[in-house]
């Protein structure tokens, strides 16, 4: 176990730094830079602007530079907002995407495993078709309409939420309904079809033959092996929805860090791109390894010694 | 086909009643009496603090509220409200502000400005003329690397020690304190608009013992100090700023309002949708924007405030390269576009059609240069100007953008209008902002869209962008020895009449040249709660709030 472990963190730093070269290369070859804008700075001054934030080196040596940054994990200065580093970025923003998508990420597993699982129970019958139909729209229906229309109907008509803002409980719950929608719908899928394969199998009809209640057999023998494909997709899921999201985030007006992912690009705001990318970076490889972990606790039979499973 | 639409309207009404079912009871109230409108019913009830509120969208957090730094309309507005300079703008004139009084010399290029000796920062320390002479050069000084430093360069030495030119240094500057409160400006050149420039936020003073002591203090409320009419009392970045009555300000009895809350909502129907409930008392620029499919109801309804800014909208001609390297086959295109149909079915924000470079509010010559939408002409020219470049046909043309609907909109009307006017097949193409902006500073384009707005109210302003070739704005490649021998002349010229009989004959060169095509002169839209009054908004589009007060 602690070899697999080693090993496994071993090959997170190797991907990580990949990931960081690949990054910083690519956003060099993206034409424009953090100073680009309509009046062209005369060049006495973008070389002091360059001098300034370290853009006079050579590439390479910058690419060091980062690298001992990331480890250091002092990200430096962020070129668009001169009132922040990238550091303050990521601290202020990180807690408010966690809390979002905490709150999201319960809404989709408990919403996306119940779904699923009366689908599968109630196979074919209208329960199903409902369910599913929930799913598709969830699955379909782009993020920002189904916040508009969320806006809408619970704030403009009903006025139980407030429209936009981050000041408390009740300013999280649409947002956290509308980052949860495909989450959720993907999961009542996913868990549905593993259901209807399990129940199927000679193990459901021996518990059944044995008299086990219908809750028994479904909560105790079913769901645990169907939830193994869950299981695999919750761990880029959770990075991915506890880093925010842009959309959501703009809509609801929530001080977030996914829109830093899309504006710092905009902005060719350097430190900002990579910053938020390696924070992301590590934040997947950490969770996709707890999913490994958690795979063993789901299914004793995996055993994680020899290799493991990828 | 029927089943399947009935499951689906059932199952967004299940959606719709299980959301509903959970956490509606955690509601707190304060929303819910917003809910019938907020034209009838001010939000009055929802704020206990007392009435002189003002609540605000800022749109996006402000990169920085520290004035040397400052290079947008956000940053803008936030120091305008917190900082005071030697003069200030009301109802579009420049009045001495913290200078009481101020001397010119003949020669029009020493300003002796006295300050008033009540001004005080609002940690309490008073503000001097040396508050303005540190200012000024921190500005200037490359170490501090503040992009906006050229609004500085009418200042003697000021563009040489901002270049770093070898000789030059801090003290050659031309800003003095003679004593601390008497401050000595010495101008490059007769700088006619000078006052204007100097209720600029890079103009601000800063305080010299809190910036030395802290170089992050303009980054918190807790540490932030101004001179102005408001003072910051929290910054929780990106999500809220409250600006509350500055008790230190040496006119606050001028100012009427006790806070001003932003919140920052980068979306812009969540904006509008705030305003009509109440949650907000303005929607839409300057500091925010309005979503272009609300434009036509707010304008039927009579709500819209359309308010004419110093801005021109262009499409900028490749000069060197053909076909654009021919004047009349640039007239021919400028000609041939029909600006008042653009203002009216396409950008529907009331803008002007453009038929000069100068924006209204400081026209040269208020009657433009030649007629809107002039198809005869137009196809005169282009055929005369193939004949001149020996072309038998046009080779392919591209319009470039930069990726944005209003741009797309626009640049399809006038694909259409060459189409018809010309029998000219344009192709379109657009890019992402930065890197479109460096196809056009590298001359990668053949007709590309461009927008400039004024940083002052002077003609110089616009006219000064296609003065050099390679100059950081002209883009189009284009340069004229009389042109810029005009604008030369026009920079010494004390004599108002005379100065502007120069700078008129410098755009009659410009559209009789053509380098760019006007489109239209930008305005600013916004709705507001009929309670809010005095905020002044100037004609380059700068809002200030220190007169704003509410009258329920």
């Amino acid at each position: 176990m602690i070899r697999y472990l080693g090993k496994r963190i071993f090959y997170m730093i190797i991907a990580l730094f990949l990931i960081i070269t690949a990054t910083f290369w690519l956003m060099q070859a993206v034409p424009g830079g953090p100073f680009t804008s309509e009046k062209q700075v005369p060049p006495e001054i973008e070389a002091a602007l360059n001098a300034h934030y370290g853009l006079d080196k050579p590439l390479f040596e910058q690419y060091v530079d980062y690298l001992i940054r990331v480890i250091t994990w002092d990200l430096g200065p962020s070129f668009k907002e001169k009132a922040s580093t990238v550091n303050q970025i990521i601290e202020r923003g990180f807690p408010v995407s966690l809390h979002l998508g905490l709150q999201s990420l319960a809404i989709a597993i408990f919403g996306g495993i119940t779904l699923g699982v009366i689908a599968a129970l109630r196979h074919n019958k209208w329960q199903d078709y409902t369910a599913m139909v929930i799913a598709v729209l969830g699955l379909s229906v782009p993020n920002f309409i189904l916040a508009s229309f969320y806006q809408y109907i619970f704030s403009i008509k009903l006025g139980w939420f407030p429209i936009a803002q981050w000041e408390g409980f009740e300013y999280t719950v649409l947002p956290s309904f509308a980052l949860a929608a495909l989450p959720l719908a993907f999961i009542a899928r996913l868990t549905r079809s593993n259901m209807i394969e399990v129940m199927s199998q000679d193990y459901i009809k021996t518990a059944k033959a044995k008299g086990l209640s219908t809750f028994t057999t479904t909560v105790k023998h079913a769901i645990r092996n169907a939830l193994l494909p869950v299981i695999t997709y919750l761990g880029p899921l959770s990075a991915n929805i506890l880093t925010g999201s842009f959309v959501v985030e703009r809509i609801f007006g929530v001080p977030g860090l996914g829109r830093e992912f899309v504006m710092s690009i905009s902005n060719r705001d350097y430190t900002v791109i990579m910053g938020t990318t390696v924070f992301y970076a590590i934040l997947l490889v950490v969770l996709v390894l707890l999913v490994d972990l958690a795979y063993t606790i789901v299914d004793p039979r995996i055993k994680l010694a020899d290799g493991g499973k990828e | 086909m029927k089943k399947s639409v009935f499951a689906l309207l059932s199952s967004v009404l299940v959606l719709g009643t299980a959301l509903a079912g959970c956490g509606g009871n955690e509601q707190a109230g304060q929303q819910n009496n917003g809910n019938s409108g907020s034209q009838e019913q001010p939000a009055a009830p929802a704020e206990p603090k007392g009435p002189q509120v003002l609540k605000l969208n800022l749109h996006s957090e402000p990169p920085t509220a520290d004035p040397g730094l400052a290079e947008d309309t956000t940053s803008g507005a936030i120091i305008r409200a917190t900082f005071d300079n030697l003069m200030r703008l009301k109802d579009g004139k420049p009045e001495p502000s913290v200078a009481v009084d101020y001397k010119v010399s003949d020669d029009l290029k020493t300003y002796t400005f006295t300050l008033r000796q009540d001004v005080k920062w609002s940690n309490g320390d008073p503000v001097t003329a040396h508050d303005f002479e540190y200012a000024w050069k921190r500005v200037l000084d490359p170490a501090t690397a503040a992009n906006y430093a050229y609004q500085l360069y009418y200042i003697k030495n000021g563009e040489k020690f901002n270049k770093g030119e070898a000789g030059i240094t801090r003290d050659d500057v031309g800003v003095k304190a003679l004593d601390d409160y008497t401050l000595q400006v010495e101008l490059e050149n007769p700088t006619p608009y000078f006052l204007e420039l100097l209720t600029f936020y890079t103009y601000s003073p800063v305080n010299k013992k809190v910036v030395e002591a802290n170089p992050e203090w303009a980054n918190e409320a807790a540490t932030h100090v101004g001179n102005g009419p408001f003072k910051m009392e929290t910054w929780e970045h990106k999500s809220k700023l409250v600006l509350v009555k500055n008790e230190n300000y040496w006119d606050k009895d001028a100012v009427k309002l006790d806070r001003i809350e932003f919140s920052m909502i980068e979306d812009l129907s969540t904006e509008l949708s705030m305003f009509e409930n109440g949650e907000l008392d303005w929607a839409g620029e300057p500091l925010g924007d309005l979503p272009l499919d609300a434009l036509p109801a707010l304008k039927d309804q009579g709500r819209l405030t359309t308010h004419p800014i110093a801005g021109t909208y262009w499409y900028k001609f490749n000069t060197e390269q053909k076909p654009f390297d021919n004047v009349k086959i640039r007239k021919a295109f400028a000609y041939a576009i029909d600006r008042k149909a653009i203002v009216e079915n396409v950008s529907q924000g009331g803008e002007i059609p453009a038929m000069g470079a100068v924006p209204p509010s400081m026209a040269l010559n208020p009657d433009g240069y030649f007629k809107d939408n002039d198809v005869e002409t137009a196809k005169k020219l282009l055929e005369e100007g193939m004949k001149e470049s020996g072309l038998t046909e046009l080779p392919p043309i591209t319009l470039s953008y930069n990726t944005h609907d209003g741009h797309k909109k626009i640049a399809e009307a006038i694909q259409d209008q060459w189409k018809k006017a010309l029998g000219v097949e344009v192709t379109l193409k657009n890019t992402e902002w930065k890197v479109y902006i460096e196809d056009l500073h590298e001359g990668n384009f053949q007709v590309g869209r461009m927008g400039w707005l004024g940083d002052f109210n002077d003609p110089v302003n616009f006219l000064e962008l296609f003065k050099d070739k390679y100059g950081g704005t002209n883009d189009t490649r284009w340069e004229h020895p009389k042109y810029k021998e005009l604008l030369t002349q026009s920079a010494s010229e004390t004599d108002p009449e005379k100065r502007k009989e120069l700078l008129a004959q410098a755009e009659q060169i410009l559209m009789d040249e053509m380098p760019v095509a006007p489109i239209y002169f930008y305005t600013m839209n916004w709705v507001k709660a009929d309670k809010v009054q005095g905020v002044q908004v100037d004609g380059l589009g700068f809002v200030d709030y220190k007169w704003a007060y509410i009258s329920e």
